[in-house]
């Protein structure tokens, strides 16, 4: 069992990224966020679980549904919107956006927009670890439609035979944009998979923030053991559509009820109400520095300028 | 001075960058004890520097430069070996979003001190699959910078220069050249990217090739000069950056320009220099510019038919007495 301060720690996370995901989208509704969006509304308890067992010095790489990744991992959520507005202040200066932050202060290694392309990367910096001769770890975030793609299998497969401090954390949010699993996989529970590589495979409820924080424990010890990667599989639902204008009229309104119920931050809160964790006025103490938090990002995010058109000639090379 | 042959002046290069700095290392297929590269570029380096540090990996070519990615964003300086250039196409993701677009995405965040070493080129009938030039694909990325060195000395020089910077480098050699020699010293020497070779000066028109064609030129160049054409052969070494001012001057020079290429003609290679003179010294042109490259097919493998399509020294010296 985590320590009170890990627990209290992972529900403020869930809070920021709940809140911070919020107001994203209130923001687009008034045309402040160009392009598109995707959000982590409901798949929150996965990056805290995960990210709560990682030091600062260890890495994570993202995905498209990144911005929760990055606040899991320590991002400063004023840099974090202002990118995703678009703005000179934000951790890309305006040329990432939200499919593309990276802190390499924190070991954030960046999202990629081009699913299943993190993968070769998270285990590149597992080889790095190996190299460098440091007892670091990697967390490669991905998704469900990823384990589709060849670098799934590539990648995998490589931290398997070098036994690399990997963790593959694969969220299953059941959808592929607007295609389900069933439709795309023969199997249920893509950590089966993992017997293909000779790595252990589990398969955790992805809306519950202790289960993912143990399942995690144990490979990240097993990692900087030298013991080799693990493969997470992470069951969960996004709340809202896959982007921007997604109503996600695909999905069945009994199955999106079924799994509004299992909201991880209720159920979280209540853990940790009943276990004495959190009295109530902690909780809402807790829930209004948070909001604080978001409202002063927004506020930064919104008062920065946007960068300079010709700054868009820069850093195409070192 | 020392003679080595292009294979060696690489071999040396990367062992001495190996020797020099510990975050060098080398990943790809077969490179290792067992197979030392499909062209034997690598022999002796795992028994040198072990097996972690000359790295076999599983046949996963996006998997290969991923990881080198993951690595070169982490404080290794990888160098990656991919066995074929045409197999450049299973890693174009990583090569070319990854790679490519990291430093610039990430607002400059880190840097991508990647090389990635590969042959290109036709010649010794293996047809369609193992013979491609395909430098085009990745001057047309912004991002990577690329390299095509034509003799020993350039490739060893080169490559160092490569492995040291701080960005993606597409480092192309080229199939035909592996056992060619030339002067290599025994210094520590780099060359740097984007200053073109004028081979041999001349005033009646300019050939600018690349890689093995260099040699091809050179040949021509001879063959013209015993006919009274003296004819001017510019390398430019590495495609990016591209030292157009030495194109451009030259051209002002001689108002003739044959580009020799070994890759398609349309949006390749030719096409990029024959736009650059285009718009930039075409008042000075004394002829239409003239492209020998390949056409547009891919790479046969019956000798006659490959013969056919590589350009060579007939199809230049027939090139260049059109222009004059």
């Amino acid at each position: 069992m985590p320590t009170k301060e890990k627990l209290i720690e992972m529900y403020r996370q869930i809070l920021r990224i709940r809140h911070f995901e919020e107001k994203v989208y209130e923001l687009y509704g008034q045309n402040l966020v160009p392009g598109t969006i995707h959000l982590y509304v409901g798949q929150e308890a996965v990056a805290a679980g995960v990210c709560a067992n990682l030091r600062k010095d260890d890495y994570i790489t993202s995905t498209h549904r990144g911005h929760g990744h990055c606040i899991a991992k320590g991002a400063d959520l004023r840099k974090v919107m202002a990118e995703i507005l678009g703005r000179k202040t934000g951790y890309c200066k305006g040329k990432g956006g939200s499919m593309h932050i990276a802190d390499f202060s924190i070991g954030m290694l960046g999202a990629t927009a081009v699913v299943g392309a993190g993968i070769p990367i998270a285990v590149g910096a597992g080889l790095s670890i190996r190299l460098r001769g440091t007892d670091q770890v990697v967390a490669g975030f991905f998704g469900d439609g990823a384990s589709n793609q060849g670098t799934f299998h590539e990648s995998i497969n490589m931290a398997a035979i070098w036994s690399l401090p990997v963790i593959f954390v694969c969220e299953n949010n059941l959808y592929a944009m607007g295609t389900r699993q069933s439709v795309v996989m023969k199997i249920e529970n893509i950590a089966d998979r993992a017997v293909a590589y000779g790595i252990p495979g589990v398969t955790v409820d992805g809306n519950d923030v202790l289960a993912v924080y143990e399942a995690t424990e144990d490979a990240v010890d097993r990692a900087r053991h030298g013991e080799g990667p693990t493969l997470i599989e992470c069951k969960t639902y996004r709340h809202k559509g896959h982007s921007r204008f997604d109503p996600a009229t695909y999905r069945p309104k009994a199955e999106v009820e079924e799994w509004l119920k299992k909201d991880p931050i209720p159920r979280f809160k209540a853990k940790l109400q009943e276990m004495q964790m959190l009295t109530k006025q902690e909780a809402e103490k807790l829930e209004q520095e948070v909001i604080l938090a978001v409202e002063e990002a927004v506020k930064f995010g919104t008062e920065s300028p946007f960068p300079a058109p010709e700054e868009a000639l820069e850093n195409v090379y070192a | 001075m020392r003679e080595l042959t292009y294979r060696d002046a690489l071999r040396e290069a990367l062992r001495e960058e190996m020797v020099r700095d510990k975050t060098v290392f080398l990943l790809g297929e077969d490179i290792g004890r067992y197979w030392s590269g499909a062209f034997k570029v690598t022999k002796g380096l795992a028994e040198e520097f072990g097996d972690e540090r000359v790295r076999d990996t599983p046949i996963s070519e996006s998997a290969i430069i991923g990881v080198a990615v993951g690595a070169a964003i982490t404080g290794m300086r990888p160098v990656a070996e991919i066995m074929f250039g045409d197999l450049t196409t299973l890693a174009m993701d990583q090569i070319c979003n990854q790679a490519a677009k990291i430093c610039y995405m990430f607002g400059g965040q880190t840097t991508v001190p990647l090389v990635v070493r590969t042959p290109f080129g036709a010649g010794v009938n293996i047809a369609s699959h193992h013979s491609q030039s395909l430098e085009a694909w990745f001057m047309h990325t912004p991002g990577l910078l690329v390299a095509a060195p034509s003799t020993p000395f350039d490739a060893k020089g080169l490559l160092k220069t490569a492995i040291r910077g701080n960005n993606p480098v597409m480092f192309f050699e080229h199939k035909l050249l592996y056992p060619i020699k030339g002067e290599v010293p025994e210094d520590d020497y780099t060359i740097p990217f984007g200053v073109a070779d004028v081979k041999i000066e001349g005033e009646d028109a300019t050939i600018f090739a690349t890689l093995y064609m260099v040699h091809k030129a050179l040949a021509a160049a001879n063959e013209l000069r015993k006919q009274g054409i003296s004819v001017e052969v510019i390398d430019p070494k590495t495609l990016v950056p591209l030292d157009k001012q030495a194109i451009i001057k030259s051209v002002k020079k001689t108002g003739r320009i044959v580009i020799v290429t070994e890759d398609c003609k349309t949006a390749g290679v030719s096409a990029e220099v024959a736009a650059i003179v285009a718009e930039e010294a075409l008042d000075y042109l004394d002829a239409p510019i003239k492209r020998v490259a390949e056409p547009d097919t891919p790479i046969p493998f019956s000798p006659p038919l490959e013969q056919f399509v590589i350009p060579n020294e007939k199809t230049i010296i027939k090139a260049v007495k059109e222009v004059l």
